[in-house]
């Protein structure tokens, strides 16, 4: 029976991003639907009416929420290829404690480098630079958070590479400068084309973050 | 080889006794170590530097942090009795469910709590969450299914501090009328063998739990001072 497989997505989201590097890993088909965050399509509430968020993957009809619940989905699944966790649980139990870590601290951290001023952006900028030293700490000399392949944690975190450009320019800064292993290890990531073809043009993100900015009254 | 396998906890966490619960369903031995969180102790700094939080489990010498995590390396590890669904699509459902209940329904319901049930906005949210628990539960004796699973464990924290927080400020949070099945969950859930000899004592986590509300409306009137 062939899969049907819809995501639901909005481009610049960096969670959608994840579940679309994991299901070109995969190498699974699948229906991209773009959603209008401010006219929200009767599907989407349909199948997340609890958060009424994107991404949403609806697998033949049935629909899974949360873009690391998604990926983990999208690996037990799609099971003959690519695997994306390790097989230890231990290494298992590693890579998801890094991907909550990254949903806890990464993302709020870099909002406020670009929706606040003053010594709130400041502090910002100052934090976006410690958790990114803290996961630095974590990659050491590995090539990937994984080891030598490409996994879960390299997922979930590289999606937020095409959004630094935005931040370096309005929290003045330059990430390559003050943590370059970061840097080398996203460049690599790069490389692949399941994550060059997922992630958007940082400047396309630039620009979507300075219309925000005008919305937020920043500008 | 000799197995080693340490949980550093608190006596009332609710998170460290998702694990201990995990661990006792699963017949392992483990050494209890309970933290004084005003006072860390070194092993606790050495096992959690990035949060240098409870609970953590152990194994071998090897860490691991944050209570979903371990109950789903717990579940990996020693496969007697089985917490997660077998099924992928069950498994994405119980840990979305579990997140939900993290993010959503334990700060909702402390929300009520340190409102005194006086918030109607507080109310209406909690009541919202709760309505998706309950019609998780619809056909189903436990949210794992006929028996205890992943998803029971993630939510336990509700069968004990609800009816604490009811007891305190005297409102009924979770009532039998309105939400039939996870009061029904709750009287089987909390009842059930090892889940009901690992409750923390009742008159401790009173006293705990009305001093927190005393503390957090003194600073909020001193705040408004």
């Amino acid at each position: 029976m062939a899969d049907e497989v819809i995501l639901l997505d909005f481009w610049p989201s960096m969670f959608g991003m994840r579940v679309r590097i994991a299901l070109a890993e995969k190498g699974v088909k699948y229906e991209y639907k773009e959603e209008d965050l401010k006219n929200k399509s009767p599907l989407l509430l349909q199948m997340n009416p609890i958060h009424k968020k994107i991404p949403v993957l609806v697998h033949n009809g049935k629909p899974v929420c949360e873009s690391s619940i998604i990926v983990q989905y999208i690996d037990e699944v799609w099971k003959d290829k690519a695997p994306l966790l390790p097989s230890d649980p231990y290494k298992r139990a590693q890579a998801r404690f890094w991907v909550d870590f990254i949903d806890k601290k990464l993302f709020d951290s870099g909002r406020k480098t670009w929706n606040t001023t003053g010594e709130a952006q400041e502090n910002a900028k100052k934090e976006f630079i410690e958790i990114i030293k803290t996961l630095e700490e974590q990659l050491g000399d590995k090539p990937y958070f994984g080891g030598e392949t490409f996994g879960y944690v390299d997922i979930s975190l590289i999606p937020v590479y095409c959004w630094l450009h935005a931040y370096e320019i309005y929290a003045k800064f330059s990430v390559e400068a003050d943590c370059p292993k970061f840097t080398a290890w996203a460049k690599r990531c790069m490389q692949k084309e399941s994550v060059s073809k997922s992630l958007p043009d940082q400047k396309k993100v630039l620009g979507f973050v300075a219309e925000l900015r005008k919305r937020f009254g920043l500008e | 080889m000799a197995e080693e396998v340490k949980l550093l906890k608190t006596w009332s966490s609710p998170f460290g006794l998702r694990i201990v619960w995990a661990l006792k369903l699963k017949g392992i031995h483990f050494d209890p170590i309970d933290e004084d969180l005003s006072n860390k102790s070194s092993l606790l700094l050495q096992y959690n530097p990035v949060y240098k939080k409870i609970p953590v489990l152990v194994h071998n010498g090897k860490p691991i942090s944050e209570s979903l995590v371990i109950l789903e390396y717990v579940d990996e590890t020693w496969k007697q009795n089985p917490l997660m669904p077998q099924d992928p699509y069950e498994r994405a459902i119980a840990r979305f469910w579990a997140k939900f209940g993290d993010d959503k329904v334990f700060l909702s319901i402390w929300s009520v709590f340190i409102k005194q049930g006086k918030d109607q906005e507080a109310l209406q949210e909690a009541m919202e969450n709760l309505k998706f628990l309950e019609e998780n539960l619809k056909g189903k004796k436990f949210f794992g299914g006929e028996k205890i699973g992943y998803l029971d464990i993630a939510l336990g924290w509700l069968a004990n501090l609800v009816s604490l927080f009811e007891e305190i400020i005297d409102i009924k949070i979770i009532d039998k009328e309105r939400f039939p099945l996870l009061f029904g969950w709750i009287q089987e859930f909390s009842q059930a063998p090892i889940i009901k000899e690992s409750w923390p004592p009742h008159d401790k986590m009173l006293t705990k739990f009305q001093i927190m509300l005393q503390n957090k409306l003194k600073l909020a009137a001193a705040e408004t001072n």
